[in-house]
């Protein structure tokens, strides 16, 4: 096998955020999270639950973009919602804005909510998800417009959004990992504020500092992301992602 | 008089009489999800009626967007607006963007527990959804509410009542027995459940009998008890998806968006497309529909 892309060393740094994870449903939003839940399945973590991007829970392993071969379960939007209150889901989301205690924003940009800037989509289940359940993010293109110092809009609920808001909104919040094509991130500095865990091979701090609007705790010379080994590459390239998709979300 | 076993109360309608019903001001549902099954002839009356200052309570998608470029939108109750292939809709992003609309933002697990609490005349249901997010900072009206169990200070969602539901399923019988064949009810029978009148739009008006034989009868999920009028609306979902009679219309949902885009070409858009009724809809769609497949 050839070297890993950078788009690979990102579905692997994915599938890791679901190790140990147990048995519940995996929701990945953008390609490379799609893939890398798949690939956990196939390796790692057999346990985990997929949907099939609308309403049925798939078994086995299937391509990126194709109809899943076996049903084993079906979870109308109604299921969801009642899955993710009871939490037993992580889920992996693609904010458009970031902060350094990990609020996040798919709502709007602007400073006067009345009239924003941007439109984006609105909150969807963001709240709810990350009050409930394990949440991680993900981010294609990690830069200073993403990784701002306060989030315009609090979408996804931050540790100290959810330390301002009391006990019940705590209780079951759990921020796990940050990935972004350049580098592995988590909550472990001061505070719960955004660390520095790992840069993807060719990456170095002072580039992930210069694409982050504020300041990123950890080690001052990071460790490299893990590289997939060769079944995993075998797996992406082969059985799940055949057709590139994670390249196209992640230009070499 | 022969015994009607079929049809226990005659309900359908047109389009046109359903919005005869409805009022300007009325808080309305429009069941459905994205650019998923959505009551679009049902909108499209609404488009050409008089109706405004509307509160939409929605799952949004290309309603919304419909909706808002024709001015007949004050508040927006909903999680998301959404056309699910392509992630925003232009009209919902210049309403919102030039101040024309109130937002009334939630998480989508809200609007869910709203939609449940009216259904079941409870004035909120208790979430944990919500805290700690600016969903709380921009409805000031939101309160919390301590359990009276352990104490614990949980978000009160308030009930989302609804003067009238708009829905579109696969099939009904004429006394609004309705059923869904896709993957997903979505929240439709919730949004009938919780409105004073349900009007309930479908592909096919088929006799009674005919509904369990179909499909399991898991899929009879809105029965007649709930809805106030039927209509037969072939197509009726258009451009967004109903499953499995059809897919979402990709390249009109395409066309929507690029005219969406410019005033010019929305006033053509419209002129092409919304001028007249839903038959002429139908028809401008299906000379769309040719000239795609026809070679360059």
């Amino acid at each position: 096998m050839s070297e890993a892309t950078r788009a690979e060393v990102c579905v692997v740094a994915c599938a890791d955020a679901w190790r140990d994870a147990g048995e519940i449903l995996i929701s990945p939003f953008g390609a490379v999270p799609a893939v890398g839940a798949r690939l956990a399945r196939a390796t790692f973590a057999p346990e985990l639950l997929l949907s099939d991007g609308e309403a049925m829970i798939a078994a086995g392993v299937w391509p990126y973009g194709e109809k899943p071969p076996v049903i084993e379960g079906w979870i109308p939007f109604r299921a969801i919602f009642d899955l993710v209150f009871g939490g037993r889901r992580h889920v992996m989301m693609m904010p458009s804005q970031i902060d350094r205690y990990g609020n996040t924003n798919i709502s709007s940009i602007g400073a006067d909510y009345r009239r924003p800037d941007v439109q984006l989509l609105g909150s969807r289940g963001a709240p709810g998800n990350t009050v409930n359940h394990p949440t991680s993010y993900w981010l294609p293109r990690h830069s200073a417009r993403a990784f701002v110092p306060r989030v315009d809009f609090v979408s996804g609920v931050g540790y100290d959004s959810a330390a301002a808001a009391g006990p019940a909104a705590e209780r079951f919040h759990d921020l796990r990992r940050v990935v972004t094509n350049l580098a592995v991130l988590d909550f472990g500095g001061p505070e719960r504020s955004m660390r520095l865990v790992s840069v993807h091979p060719g990456v170095t701090r002072a580039e992930v500092e210069a694409a982050t609007g504020f300041e990123l705790a950890g080690e001052a010379e990071p460790p490299e992301s893990r590289a997939p080994s060769e079944e995993e590459l075998r797996l992406i390239r082969e059985v799940i992602d055949p057709r590139g998709a994670r390249e196209s979300e992640v230009p070499a | 008089m022969a015994p009607r076993y079929d049809n226990p109360a005659e309900k359908q309608m047109s389009e046109d009489e359903v919005v005869a019903e409805l009022r300007s001001g009325m808080t309305i549902g429009i069941g459905g999800w994205g650019s998923r099954r959505k009551p679009m002839s049902l909108v499209r009356a609404i488009l050409r009626s008089e109706l405004t200052d509307l509160t939409l309570v929605s799952y949004g998608g290309p309603d919304v967007g419909l909706l808002c470029a024709a001015g007949k939108v004050k508040t927006l109750v909903y999680g998301f607006v959404s056309l699910d292939t392509i992630p925003l809709d232009p009209h919902f992003r210049a309403a919102r963007e030039a101040g024309r609309i109130t937002s009334v933002e939630y998480d989508e697990g809200m609007v869910y527990l709203g939609l449940l609490a009216a259904a079941t005349r409870v004035s909120f249901l208790p979430t944990r959804s919500g805290l700690g997010s600016d969903v709380v900072k921009h409805n000031p009206q939101l309160r919390t509410v301590a359990s009276p169990y352990d104490g614990e200070e949980l978000l009160a969602m308030p009930a989302l009542r609804l003067d009238a539901a708009l829905v579109h399923l696969n099939r009904a019988d004429a006394s609004g027995n309705a059923q869904f064949l896709g993957p997903d009810l979505y929240f439709d029978d919730l949004f009938c459940q919780a409105a004073e009148r349900a009007y309930v739009s479908c592909e096919r008006i088929v006799p009674t009998v005919e509904l369990a034989r179909e499909a399991h009868p898991a899929t009879l999920r809105i029965h007649r008890g709930m809805v106030r009028g039927v209509i037969e609306a072939p197509r009726g979902a258009h451009f967004t998806s109903c499953v499995p009679d059809y897919e979402r219309d990709e390249a009109f949902q395409r066309a929507y968006v690029e005219a969406a885009r410019d005033p010019e070409r929305w006033a053509a858009f419209e002129e092409r497309y919304l001028s007249g009724d839903e038959t002429a809809y139908q028809a401008a769609v299906a000379a769309f529909g040719a000239a795609q497949e026809a070679p360059a």
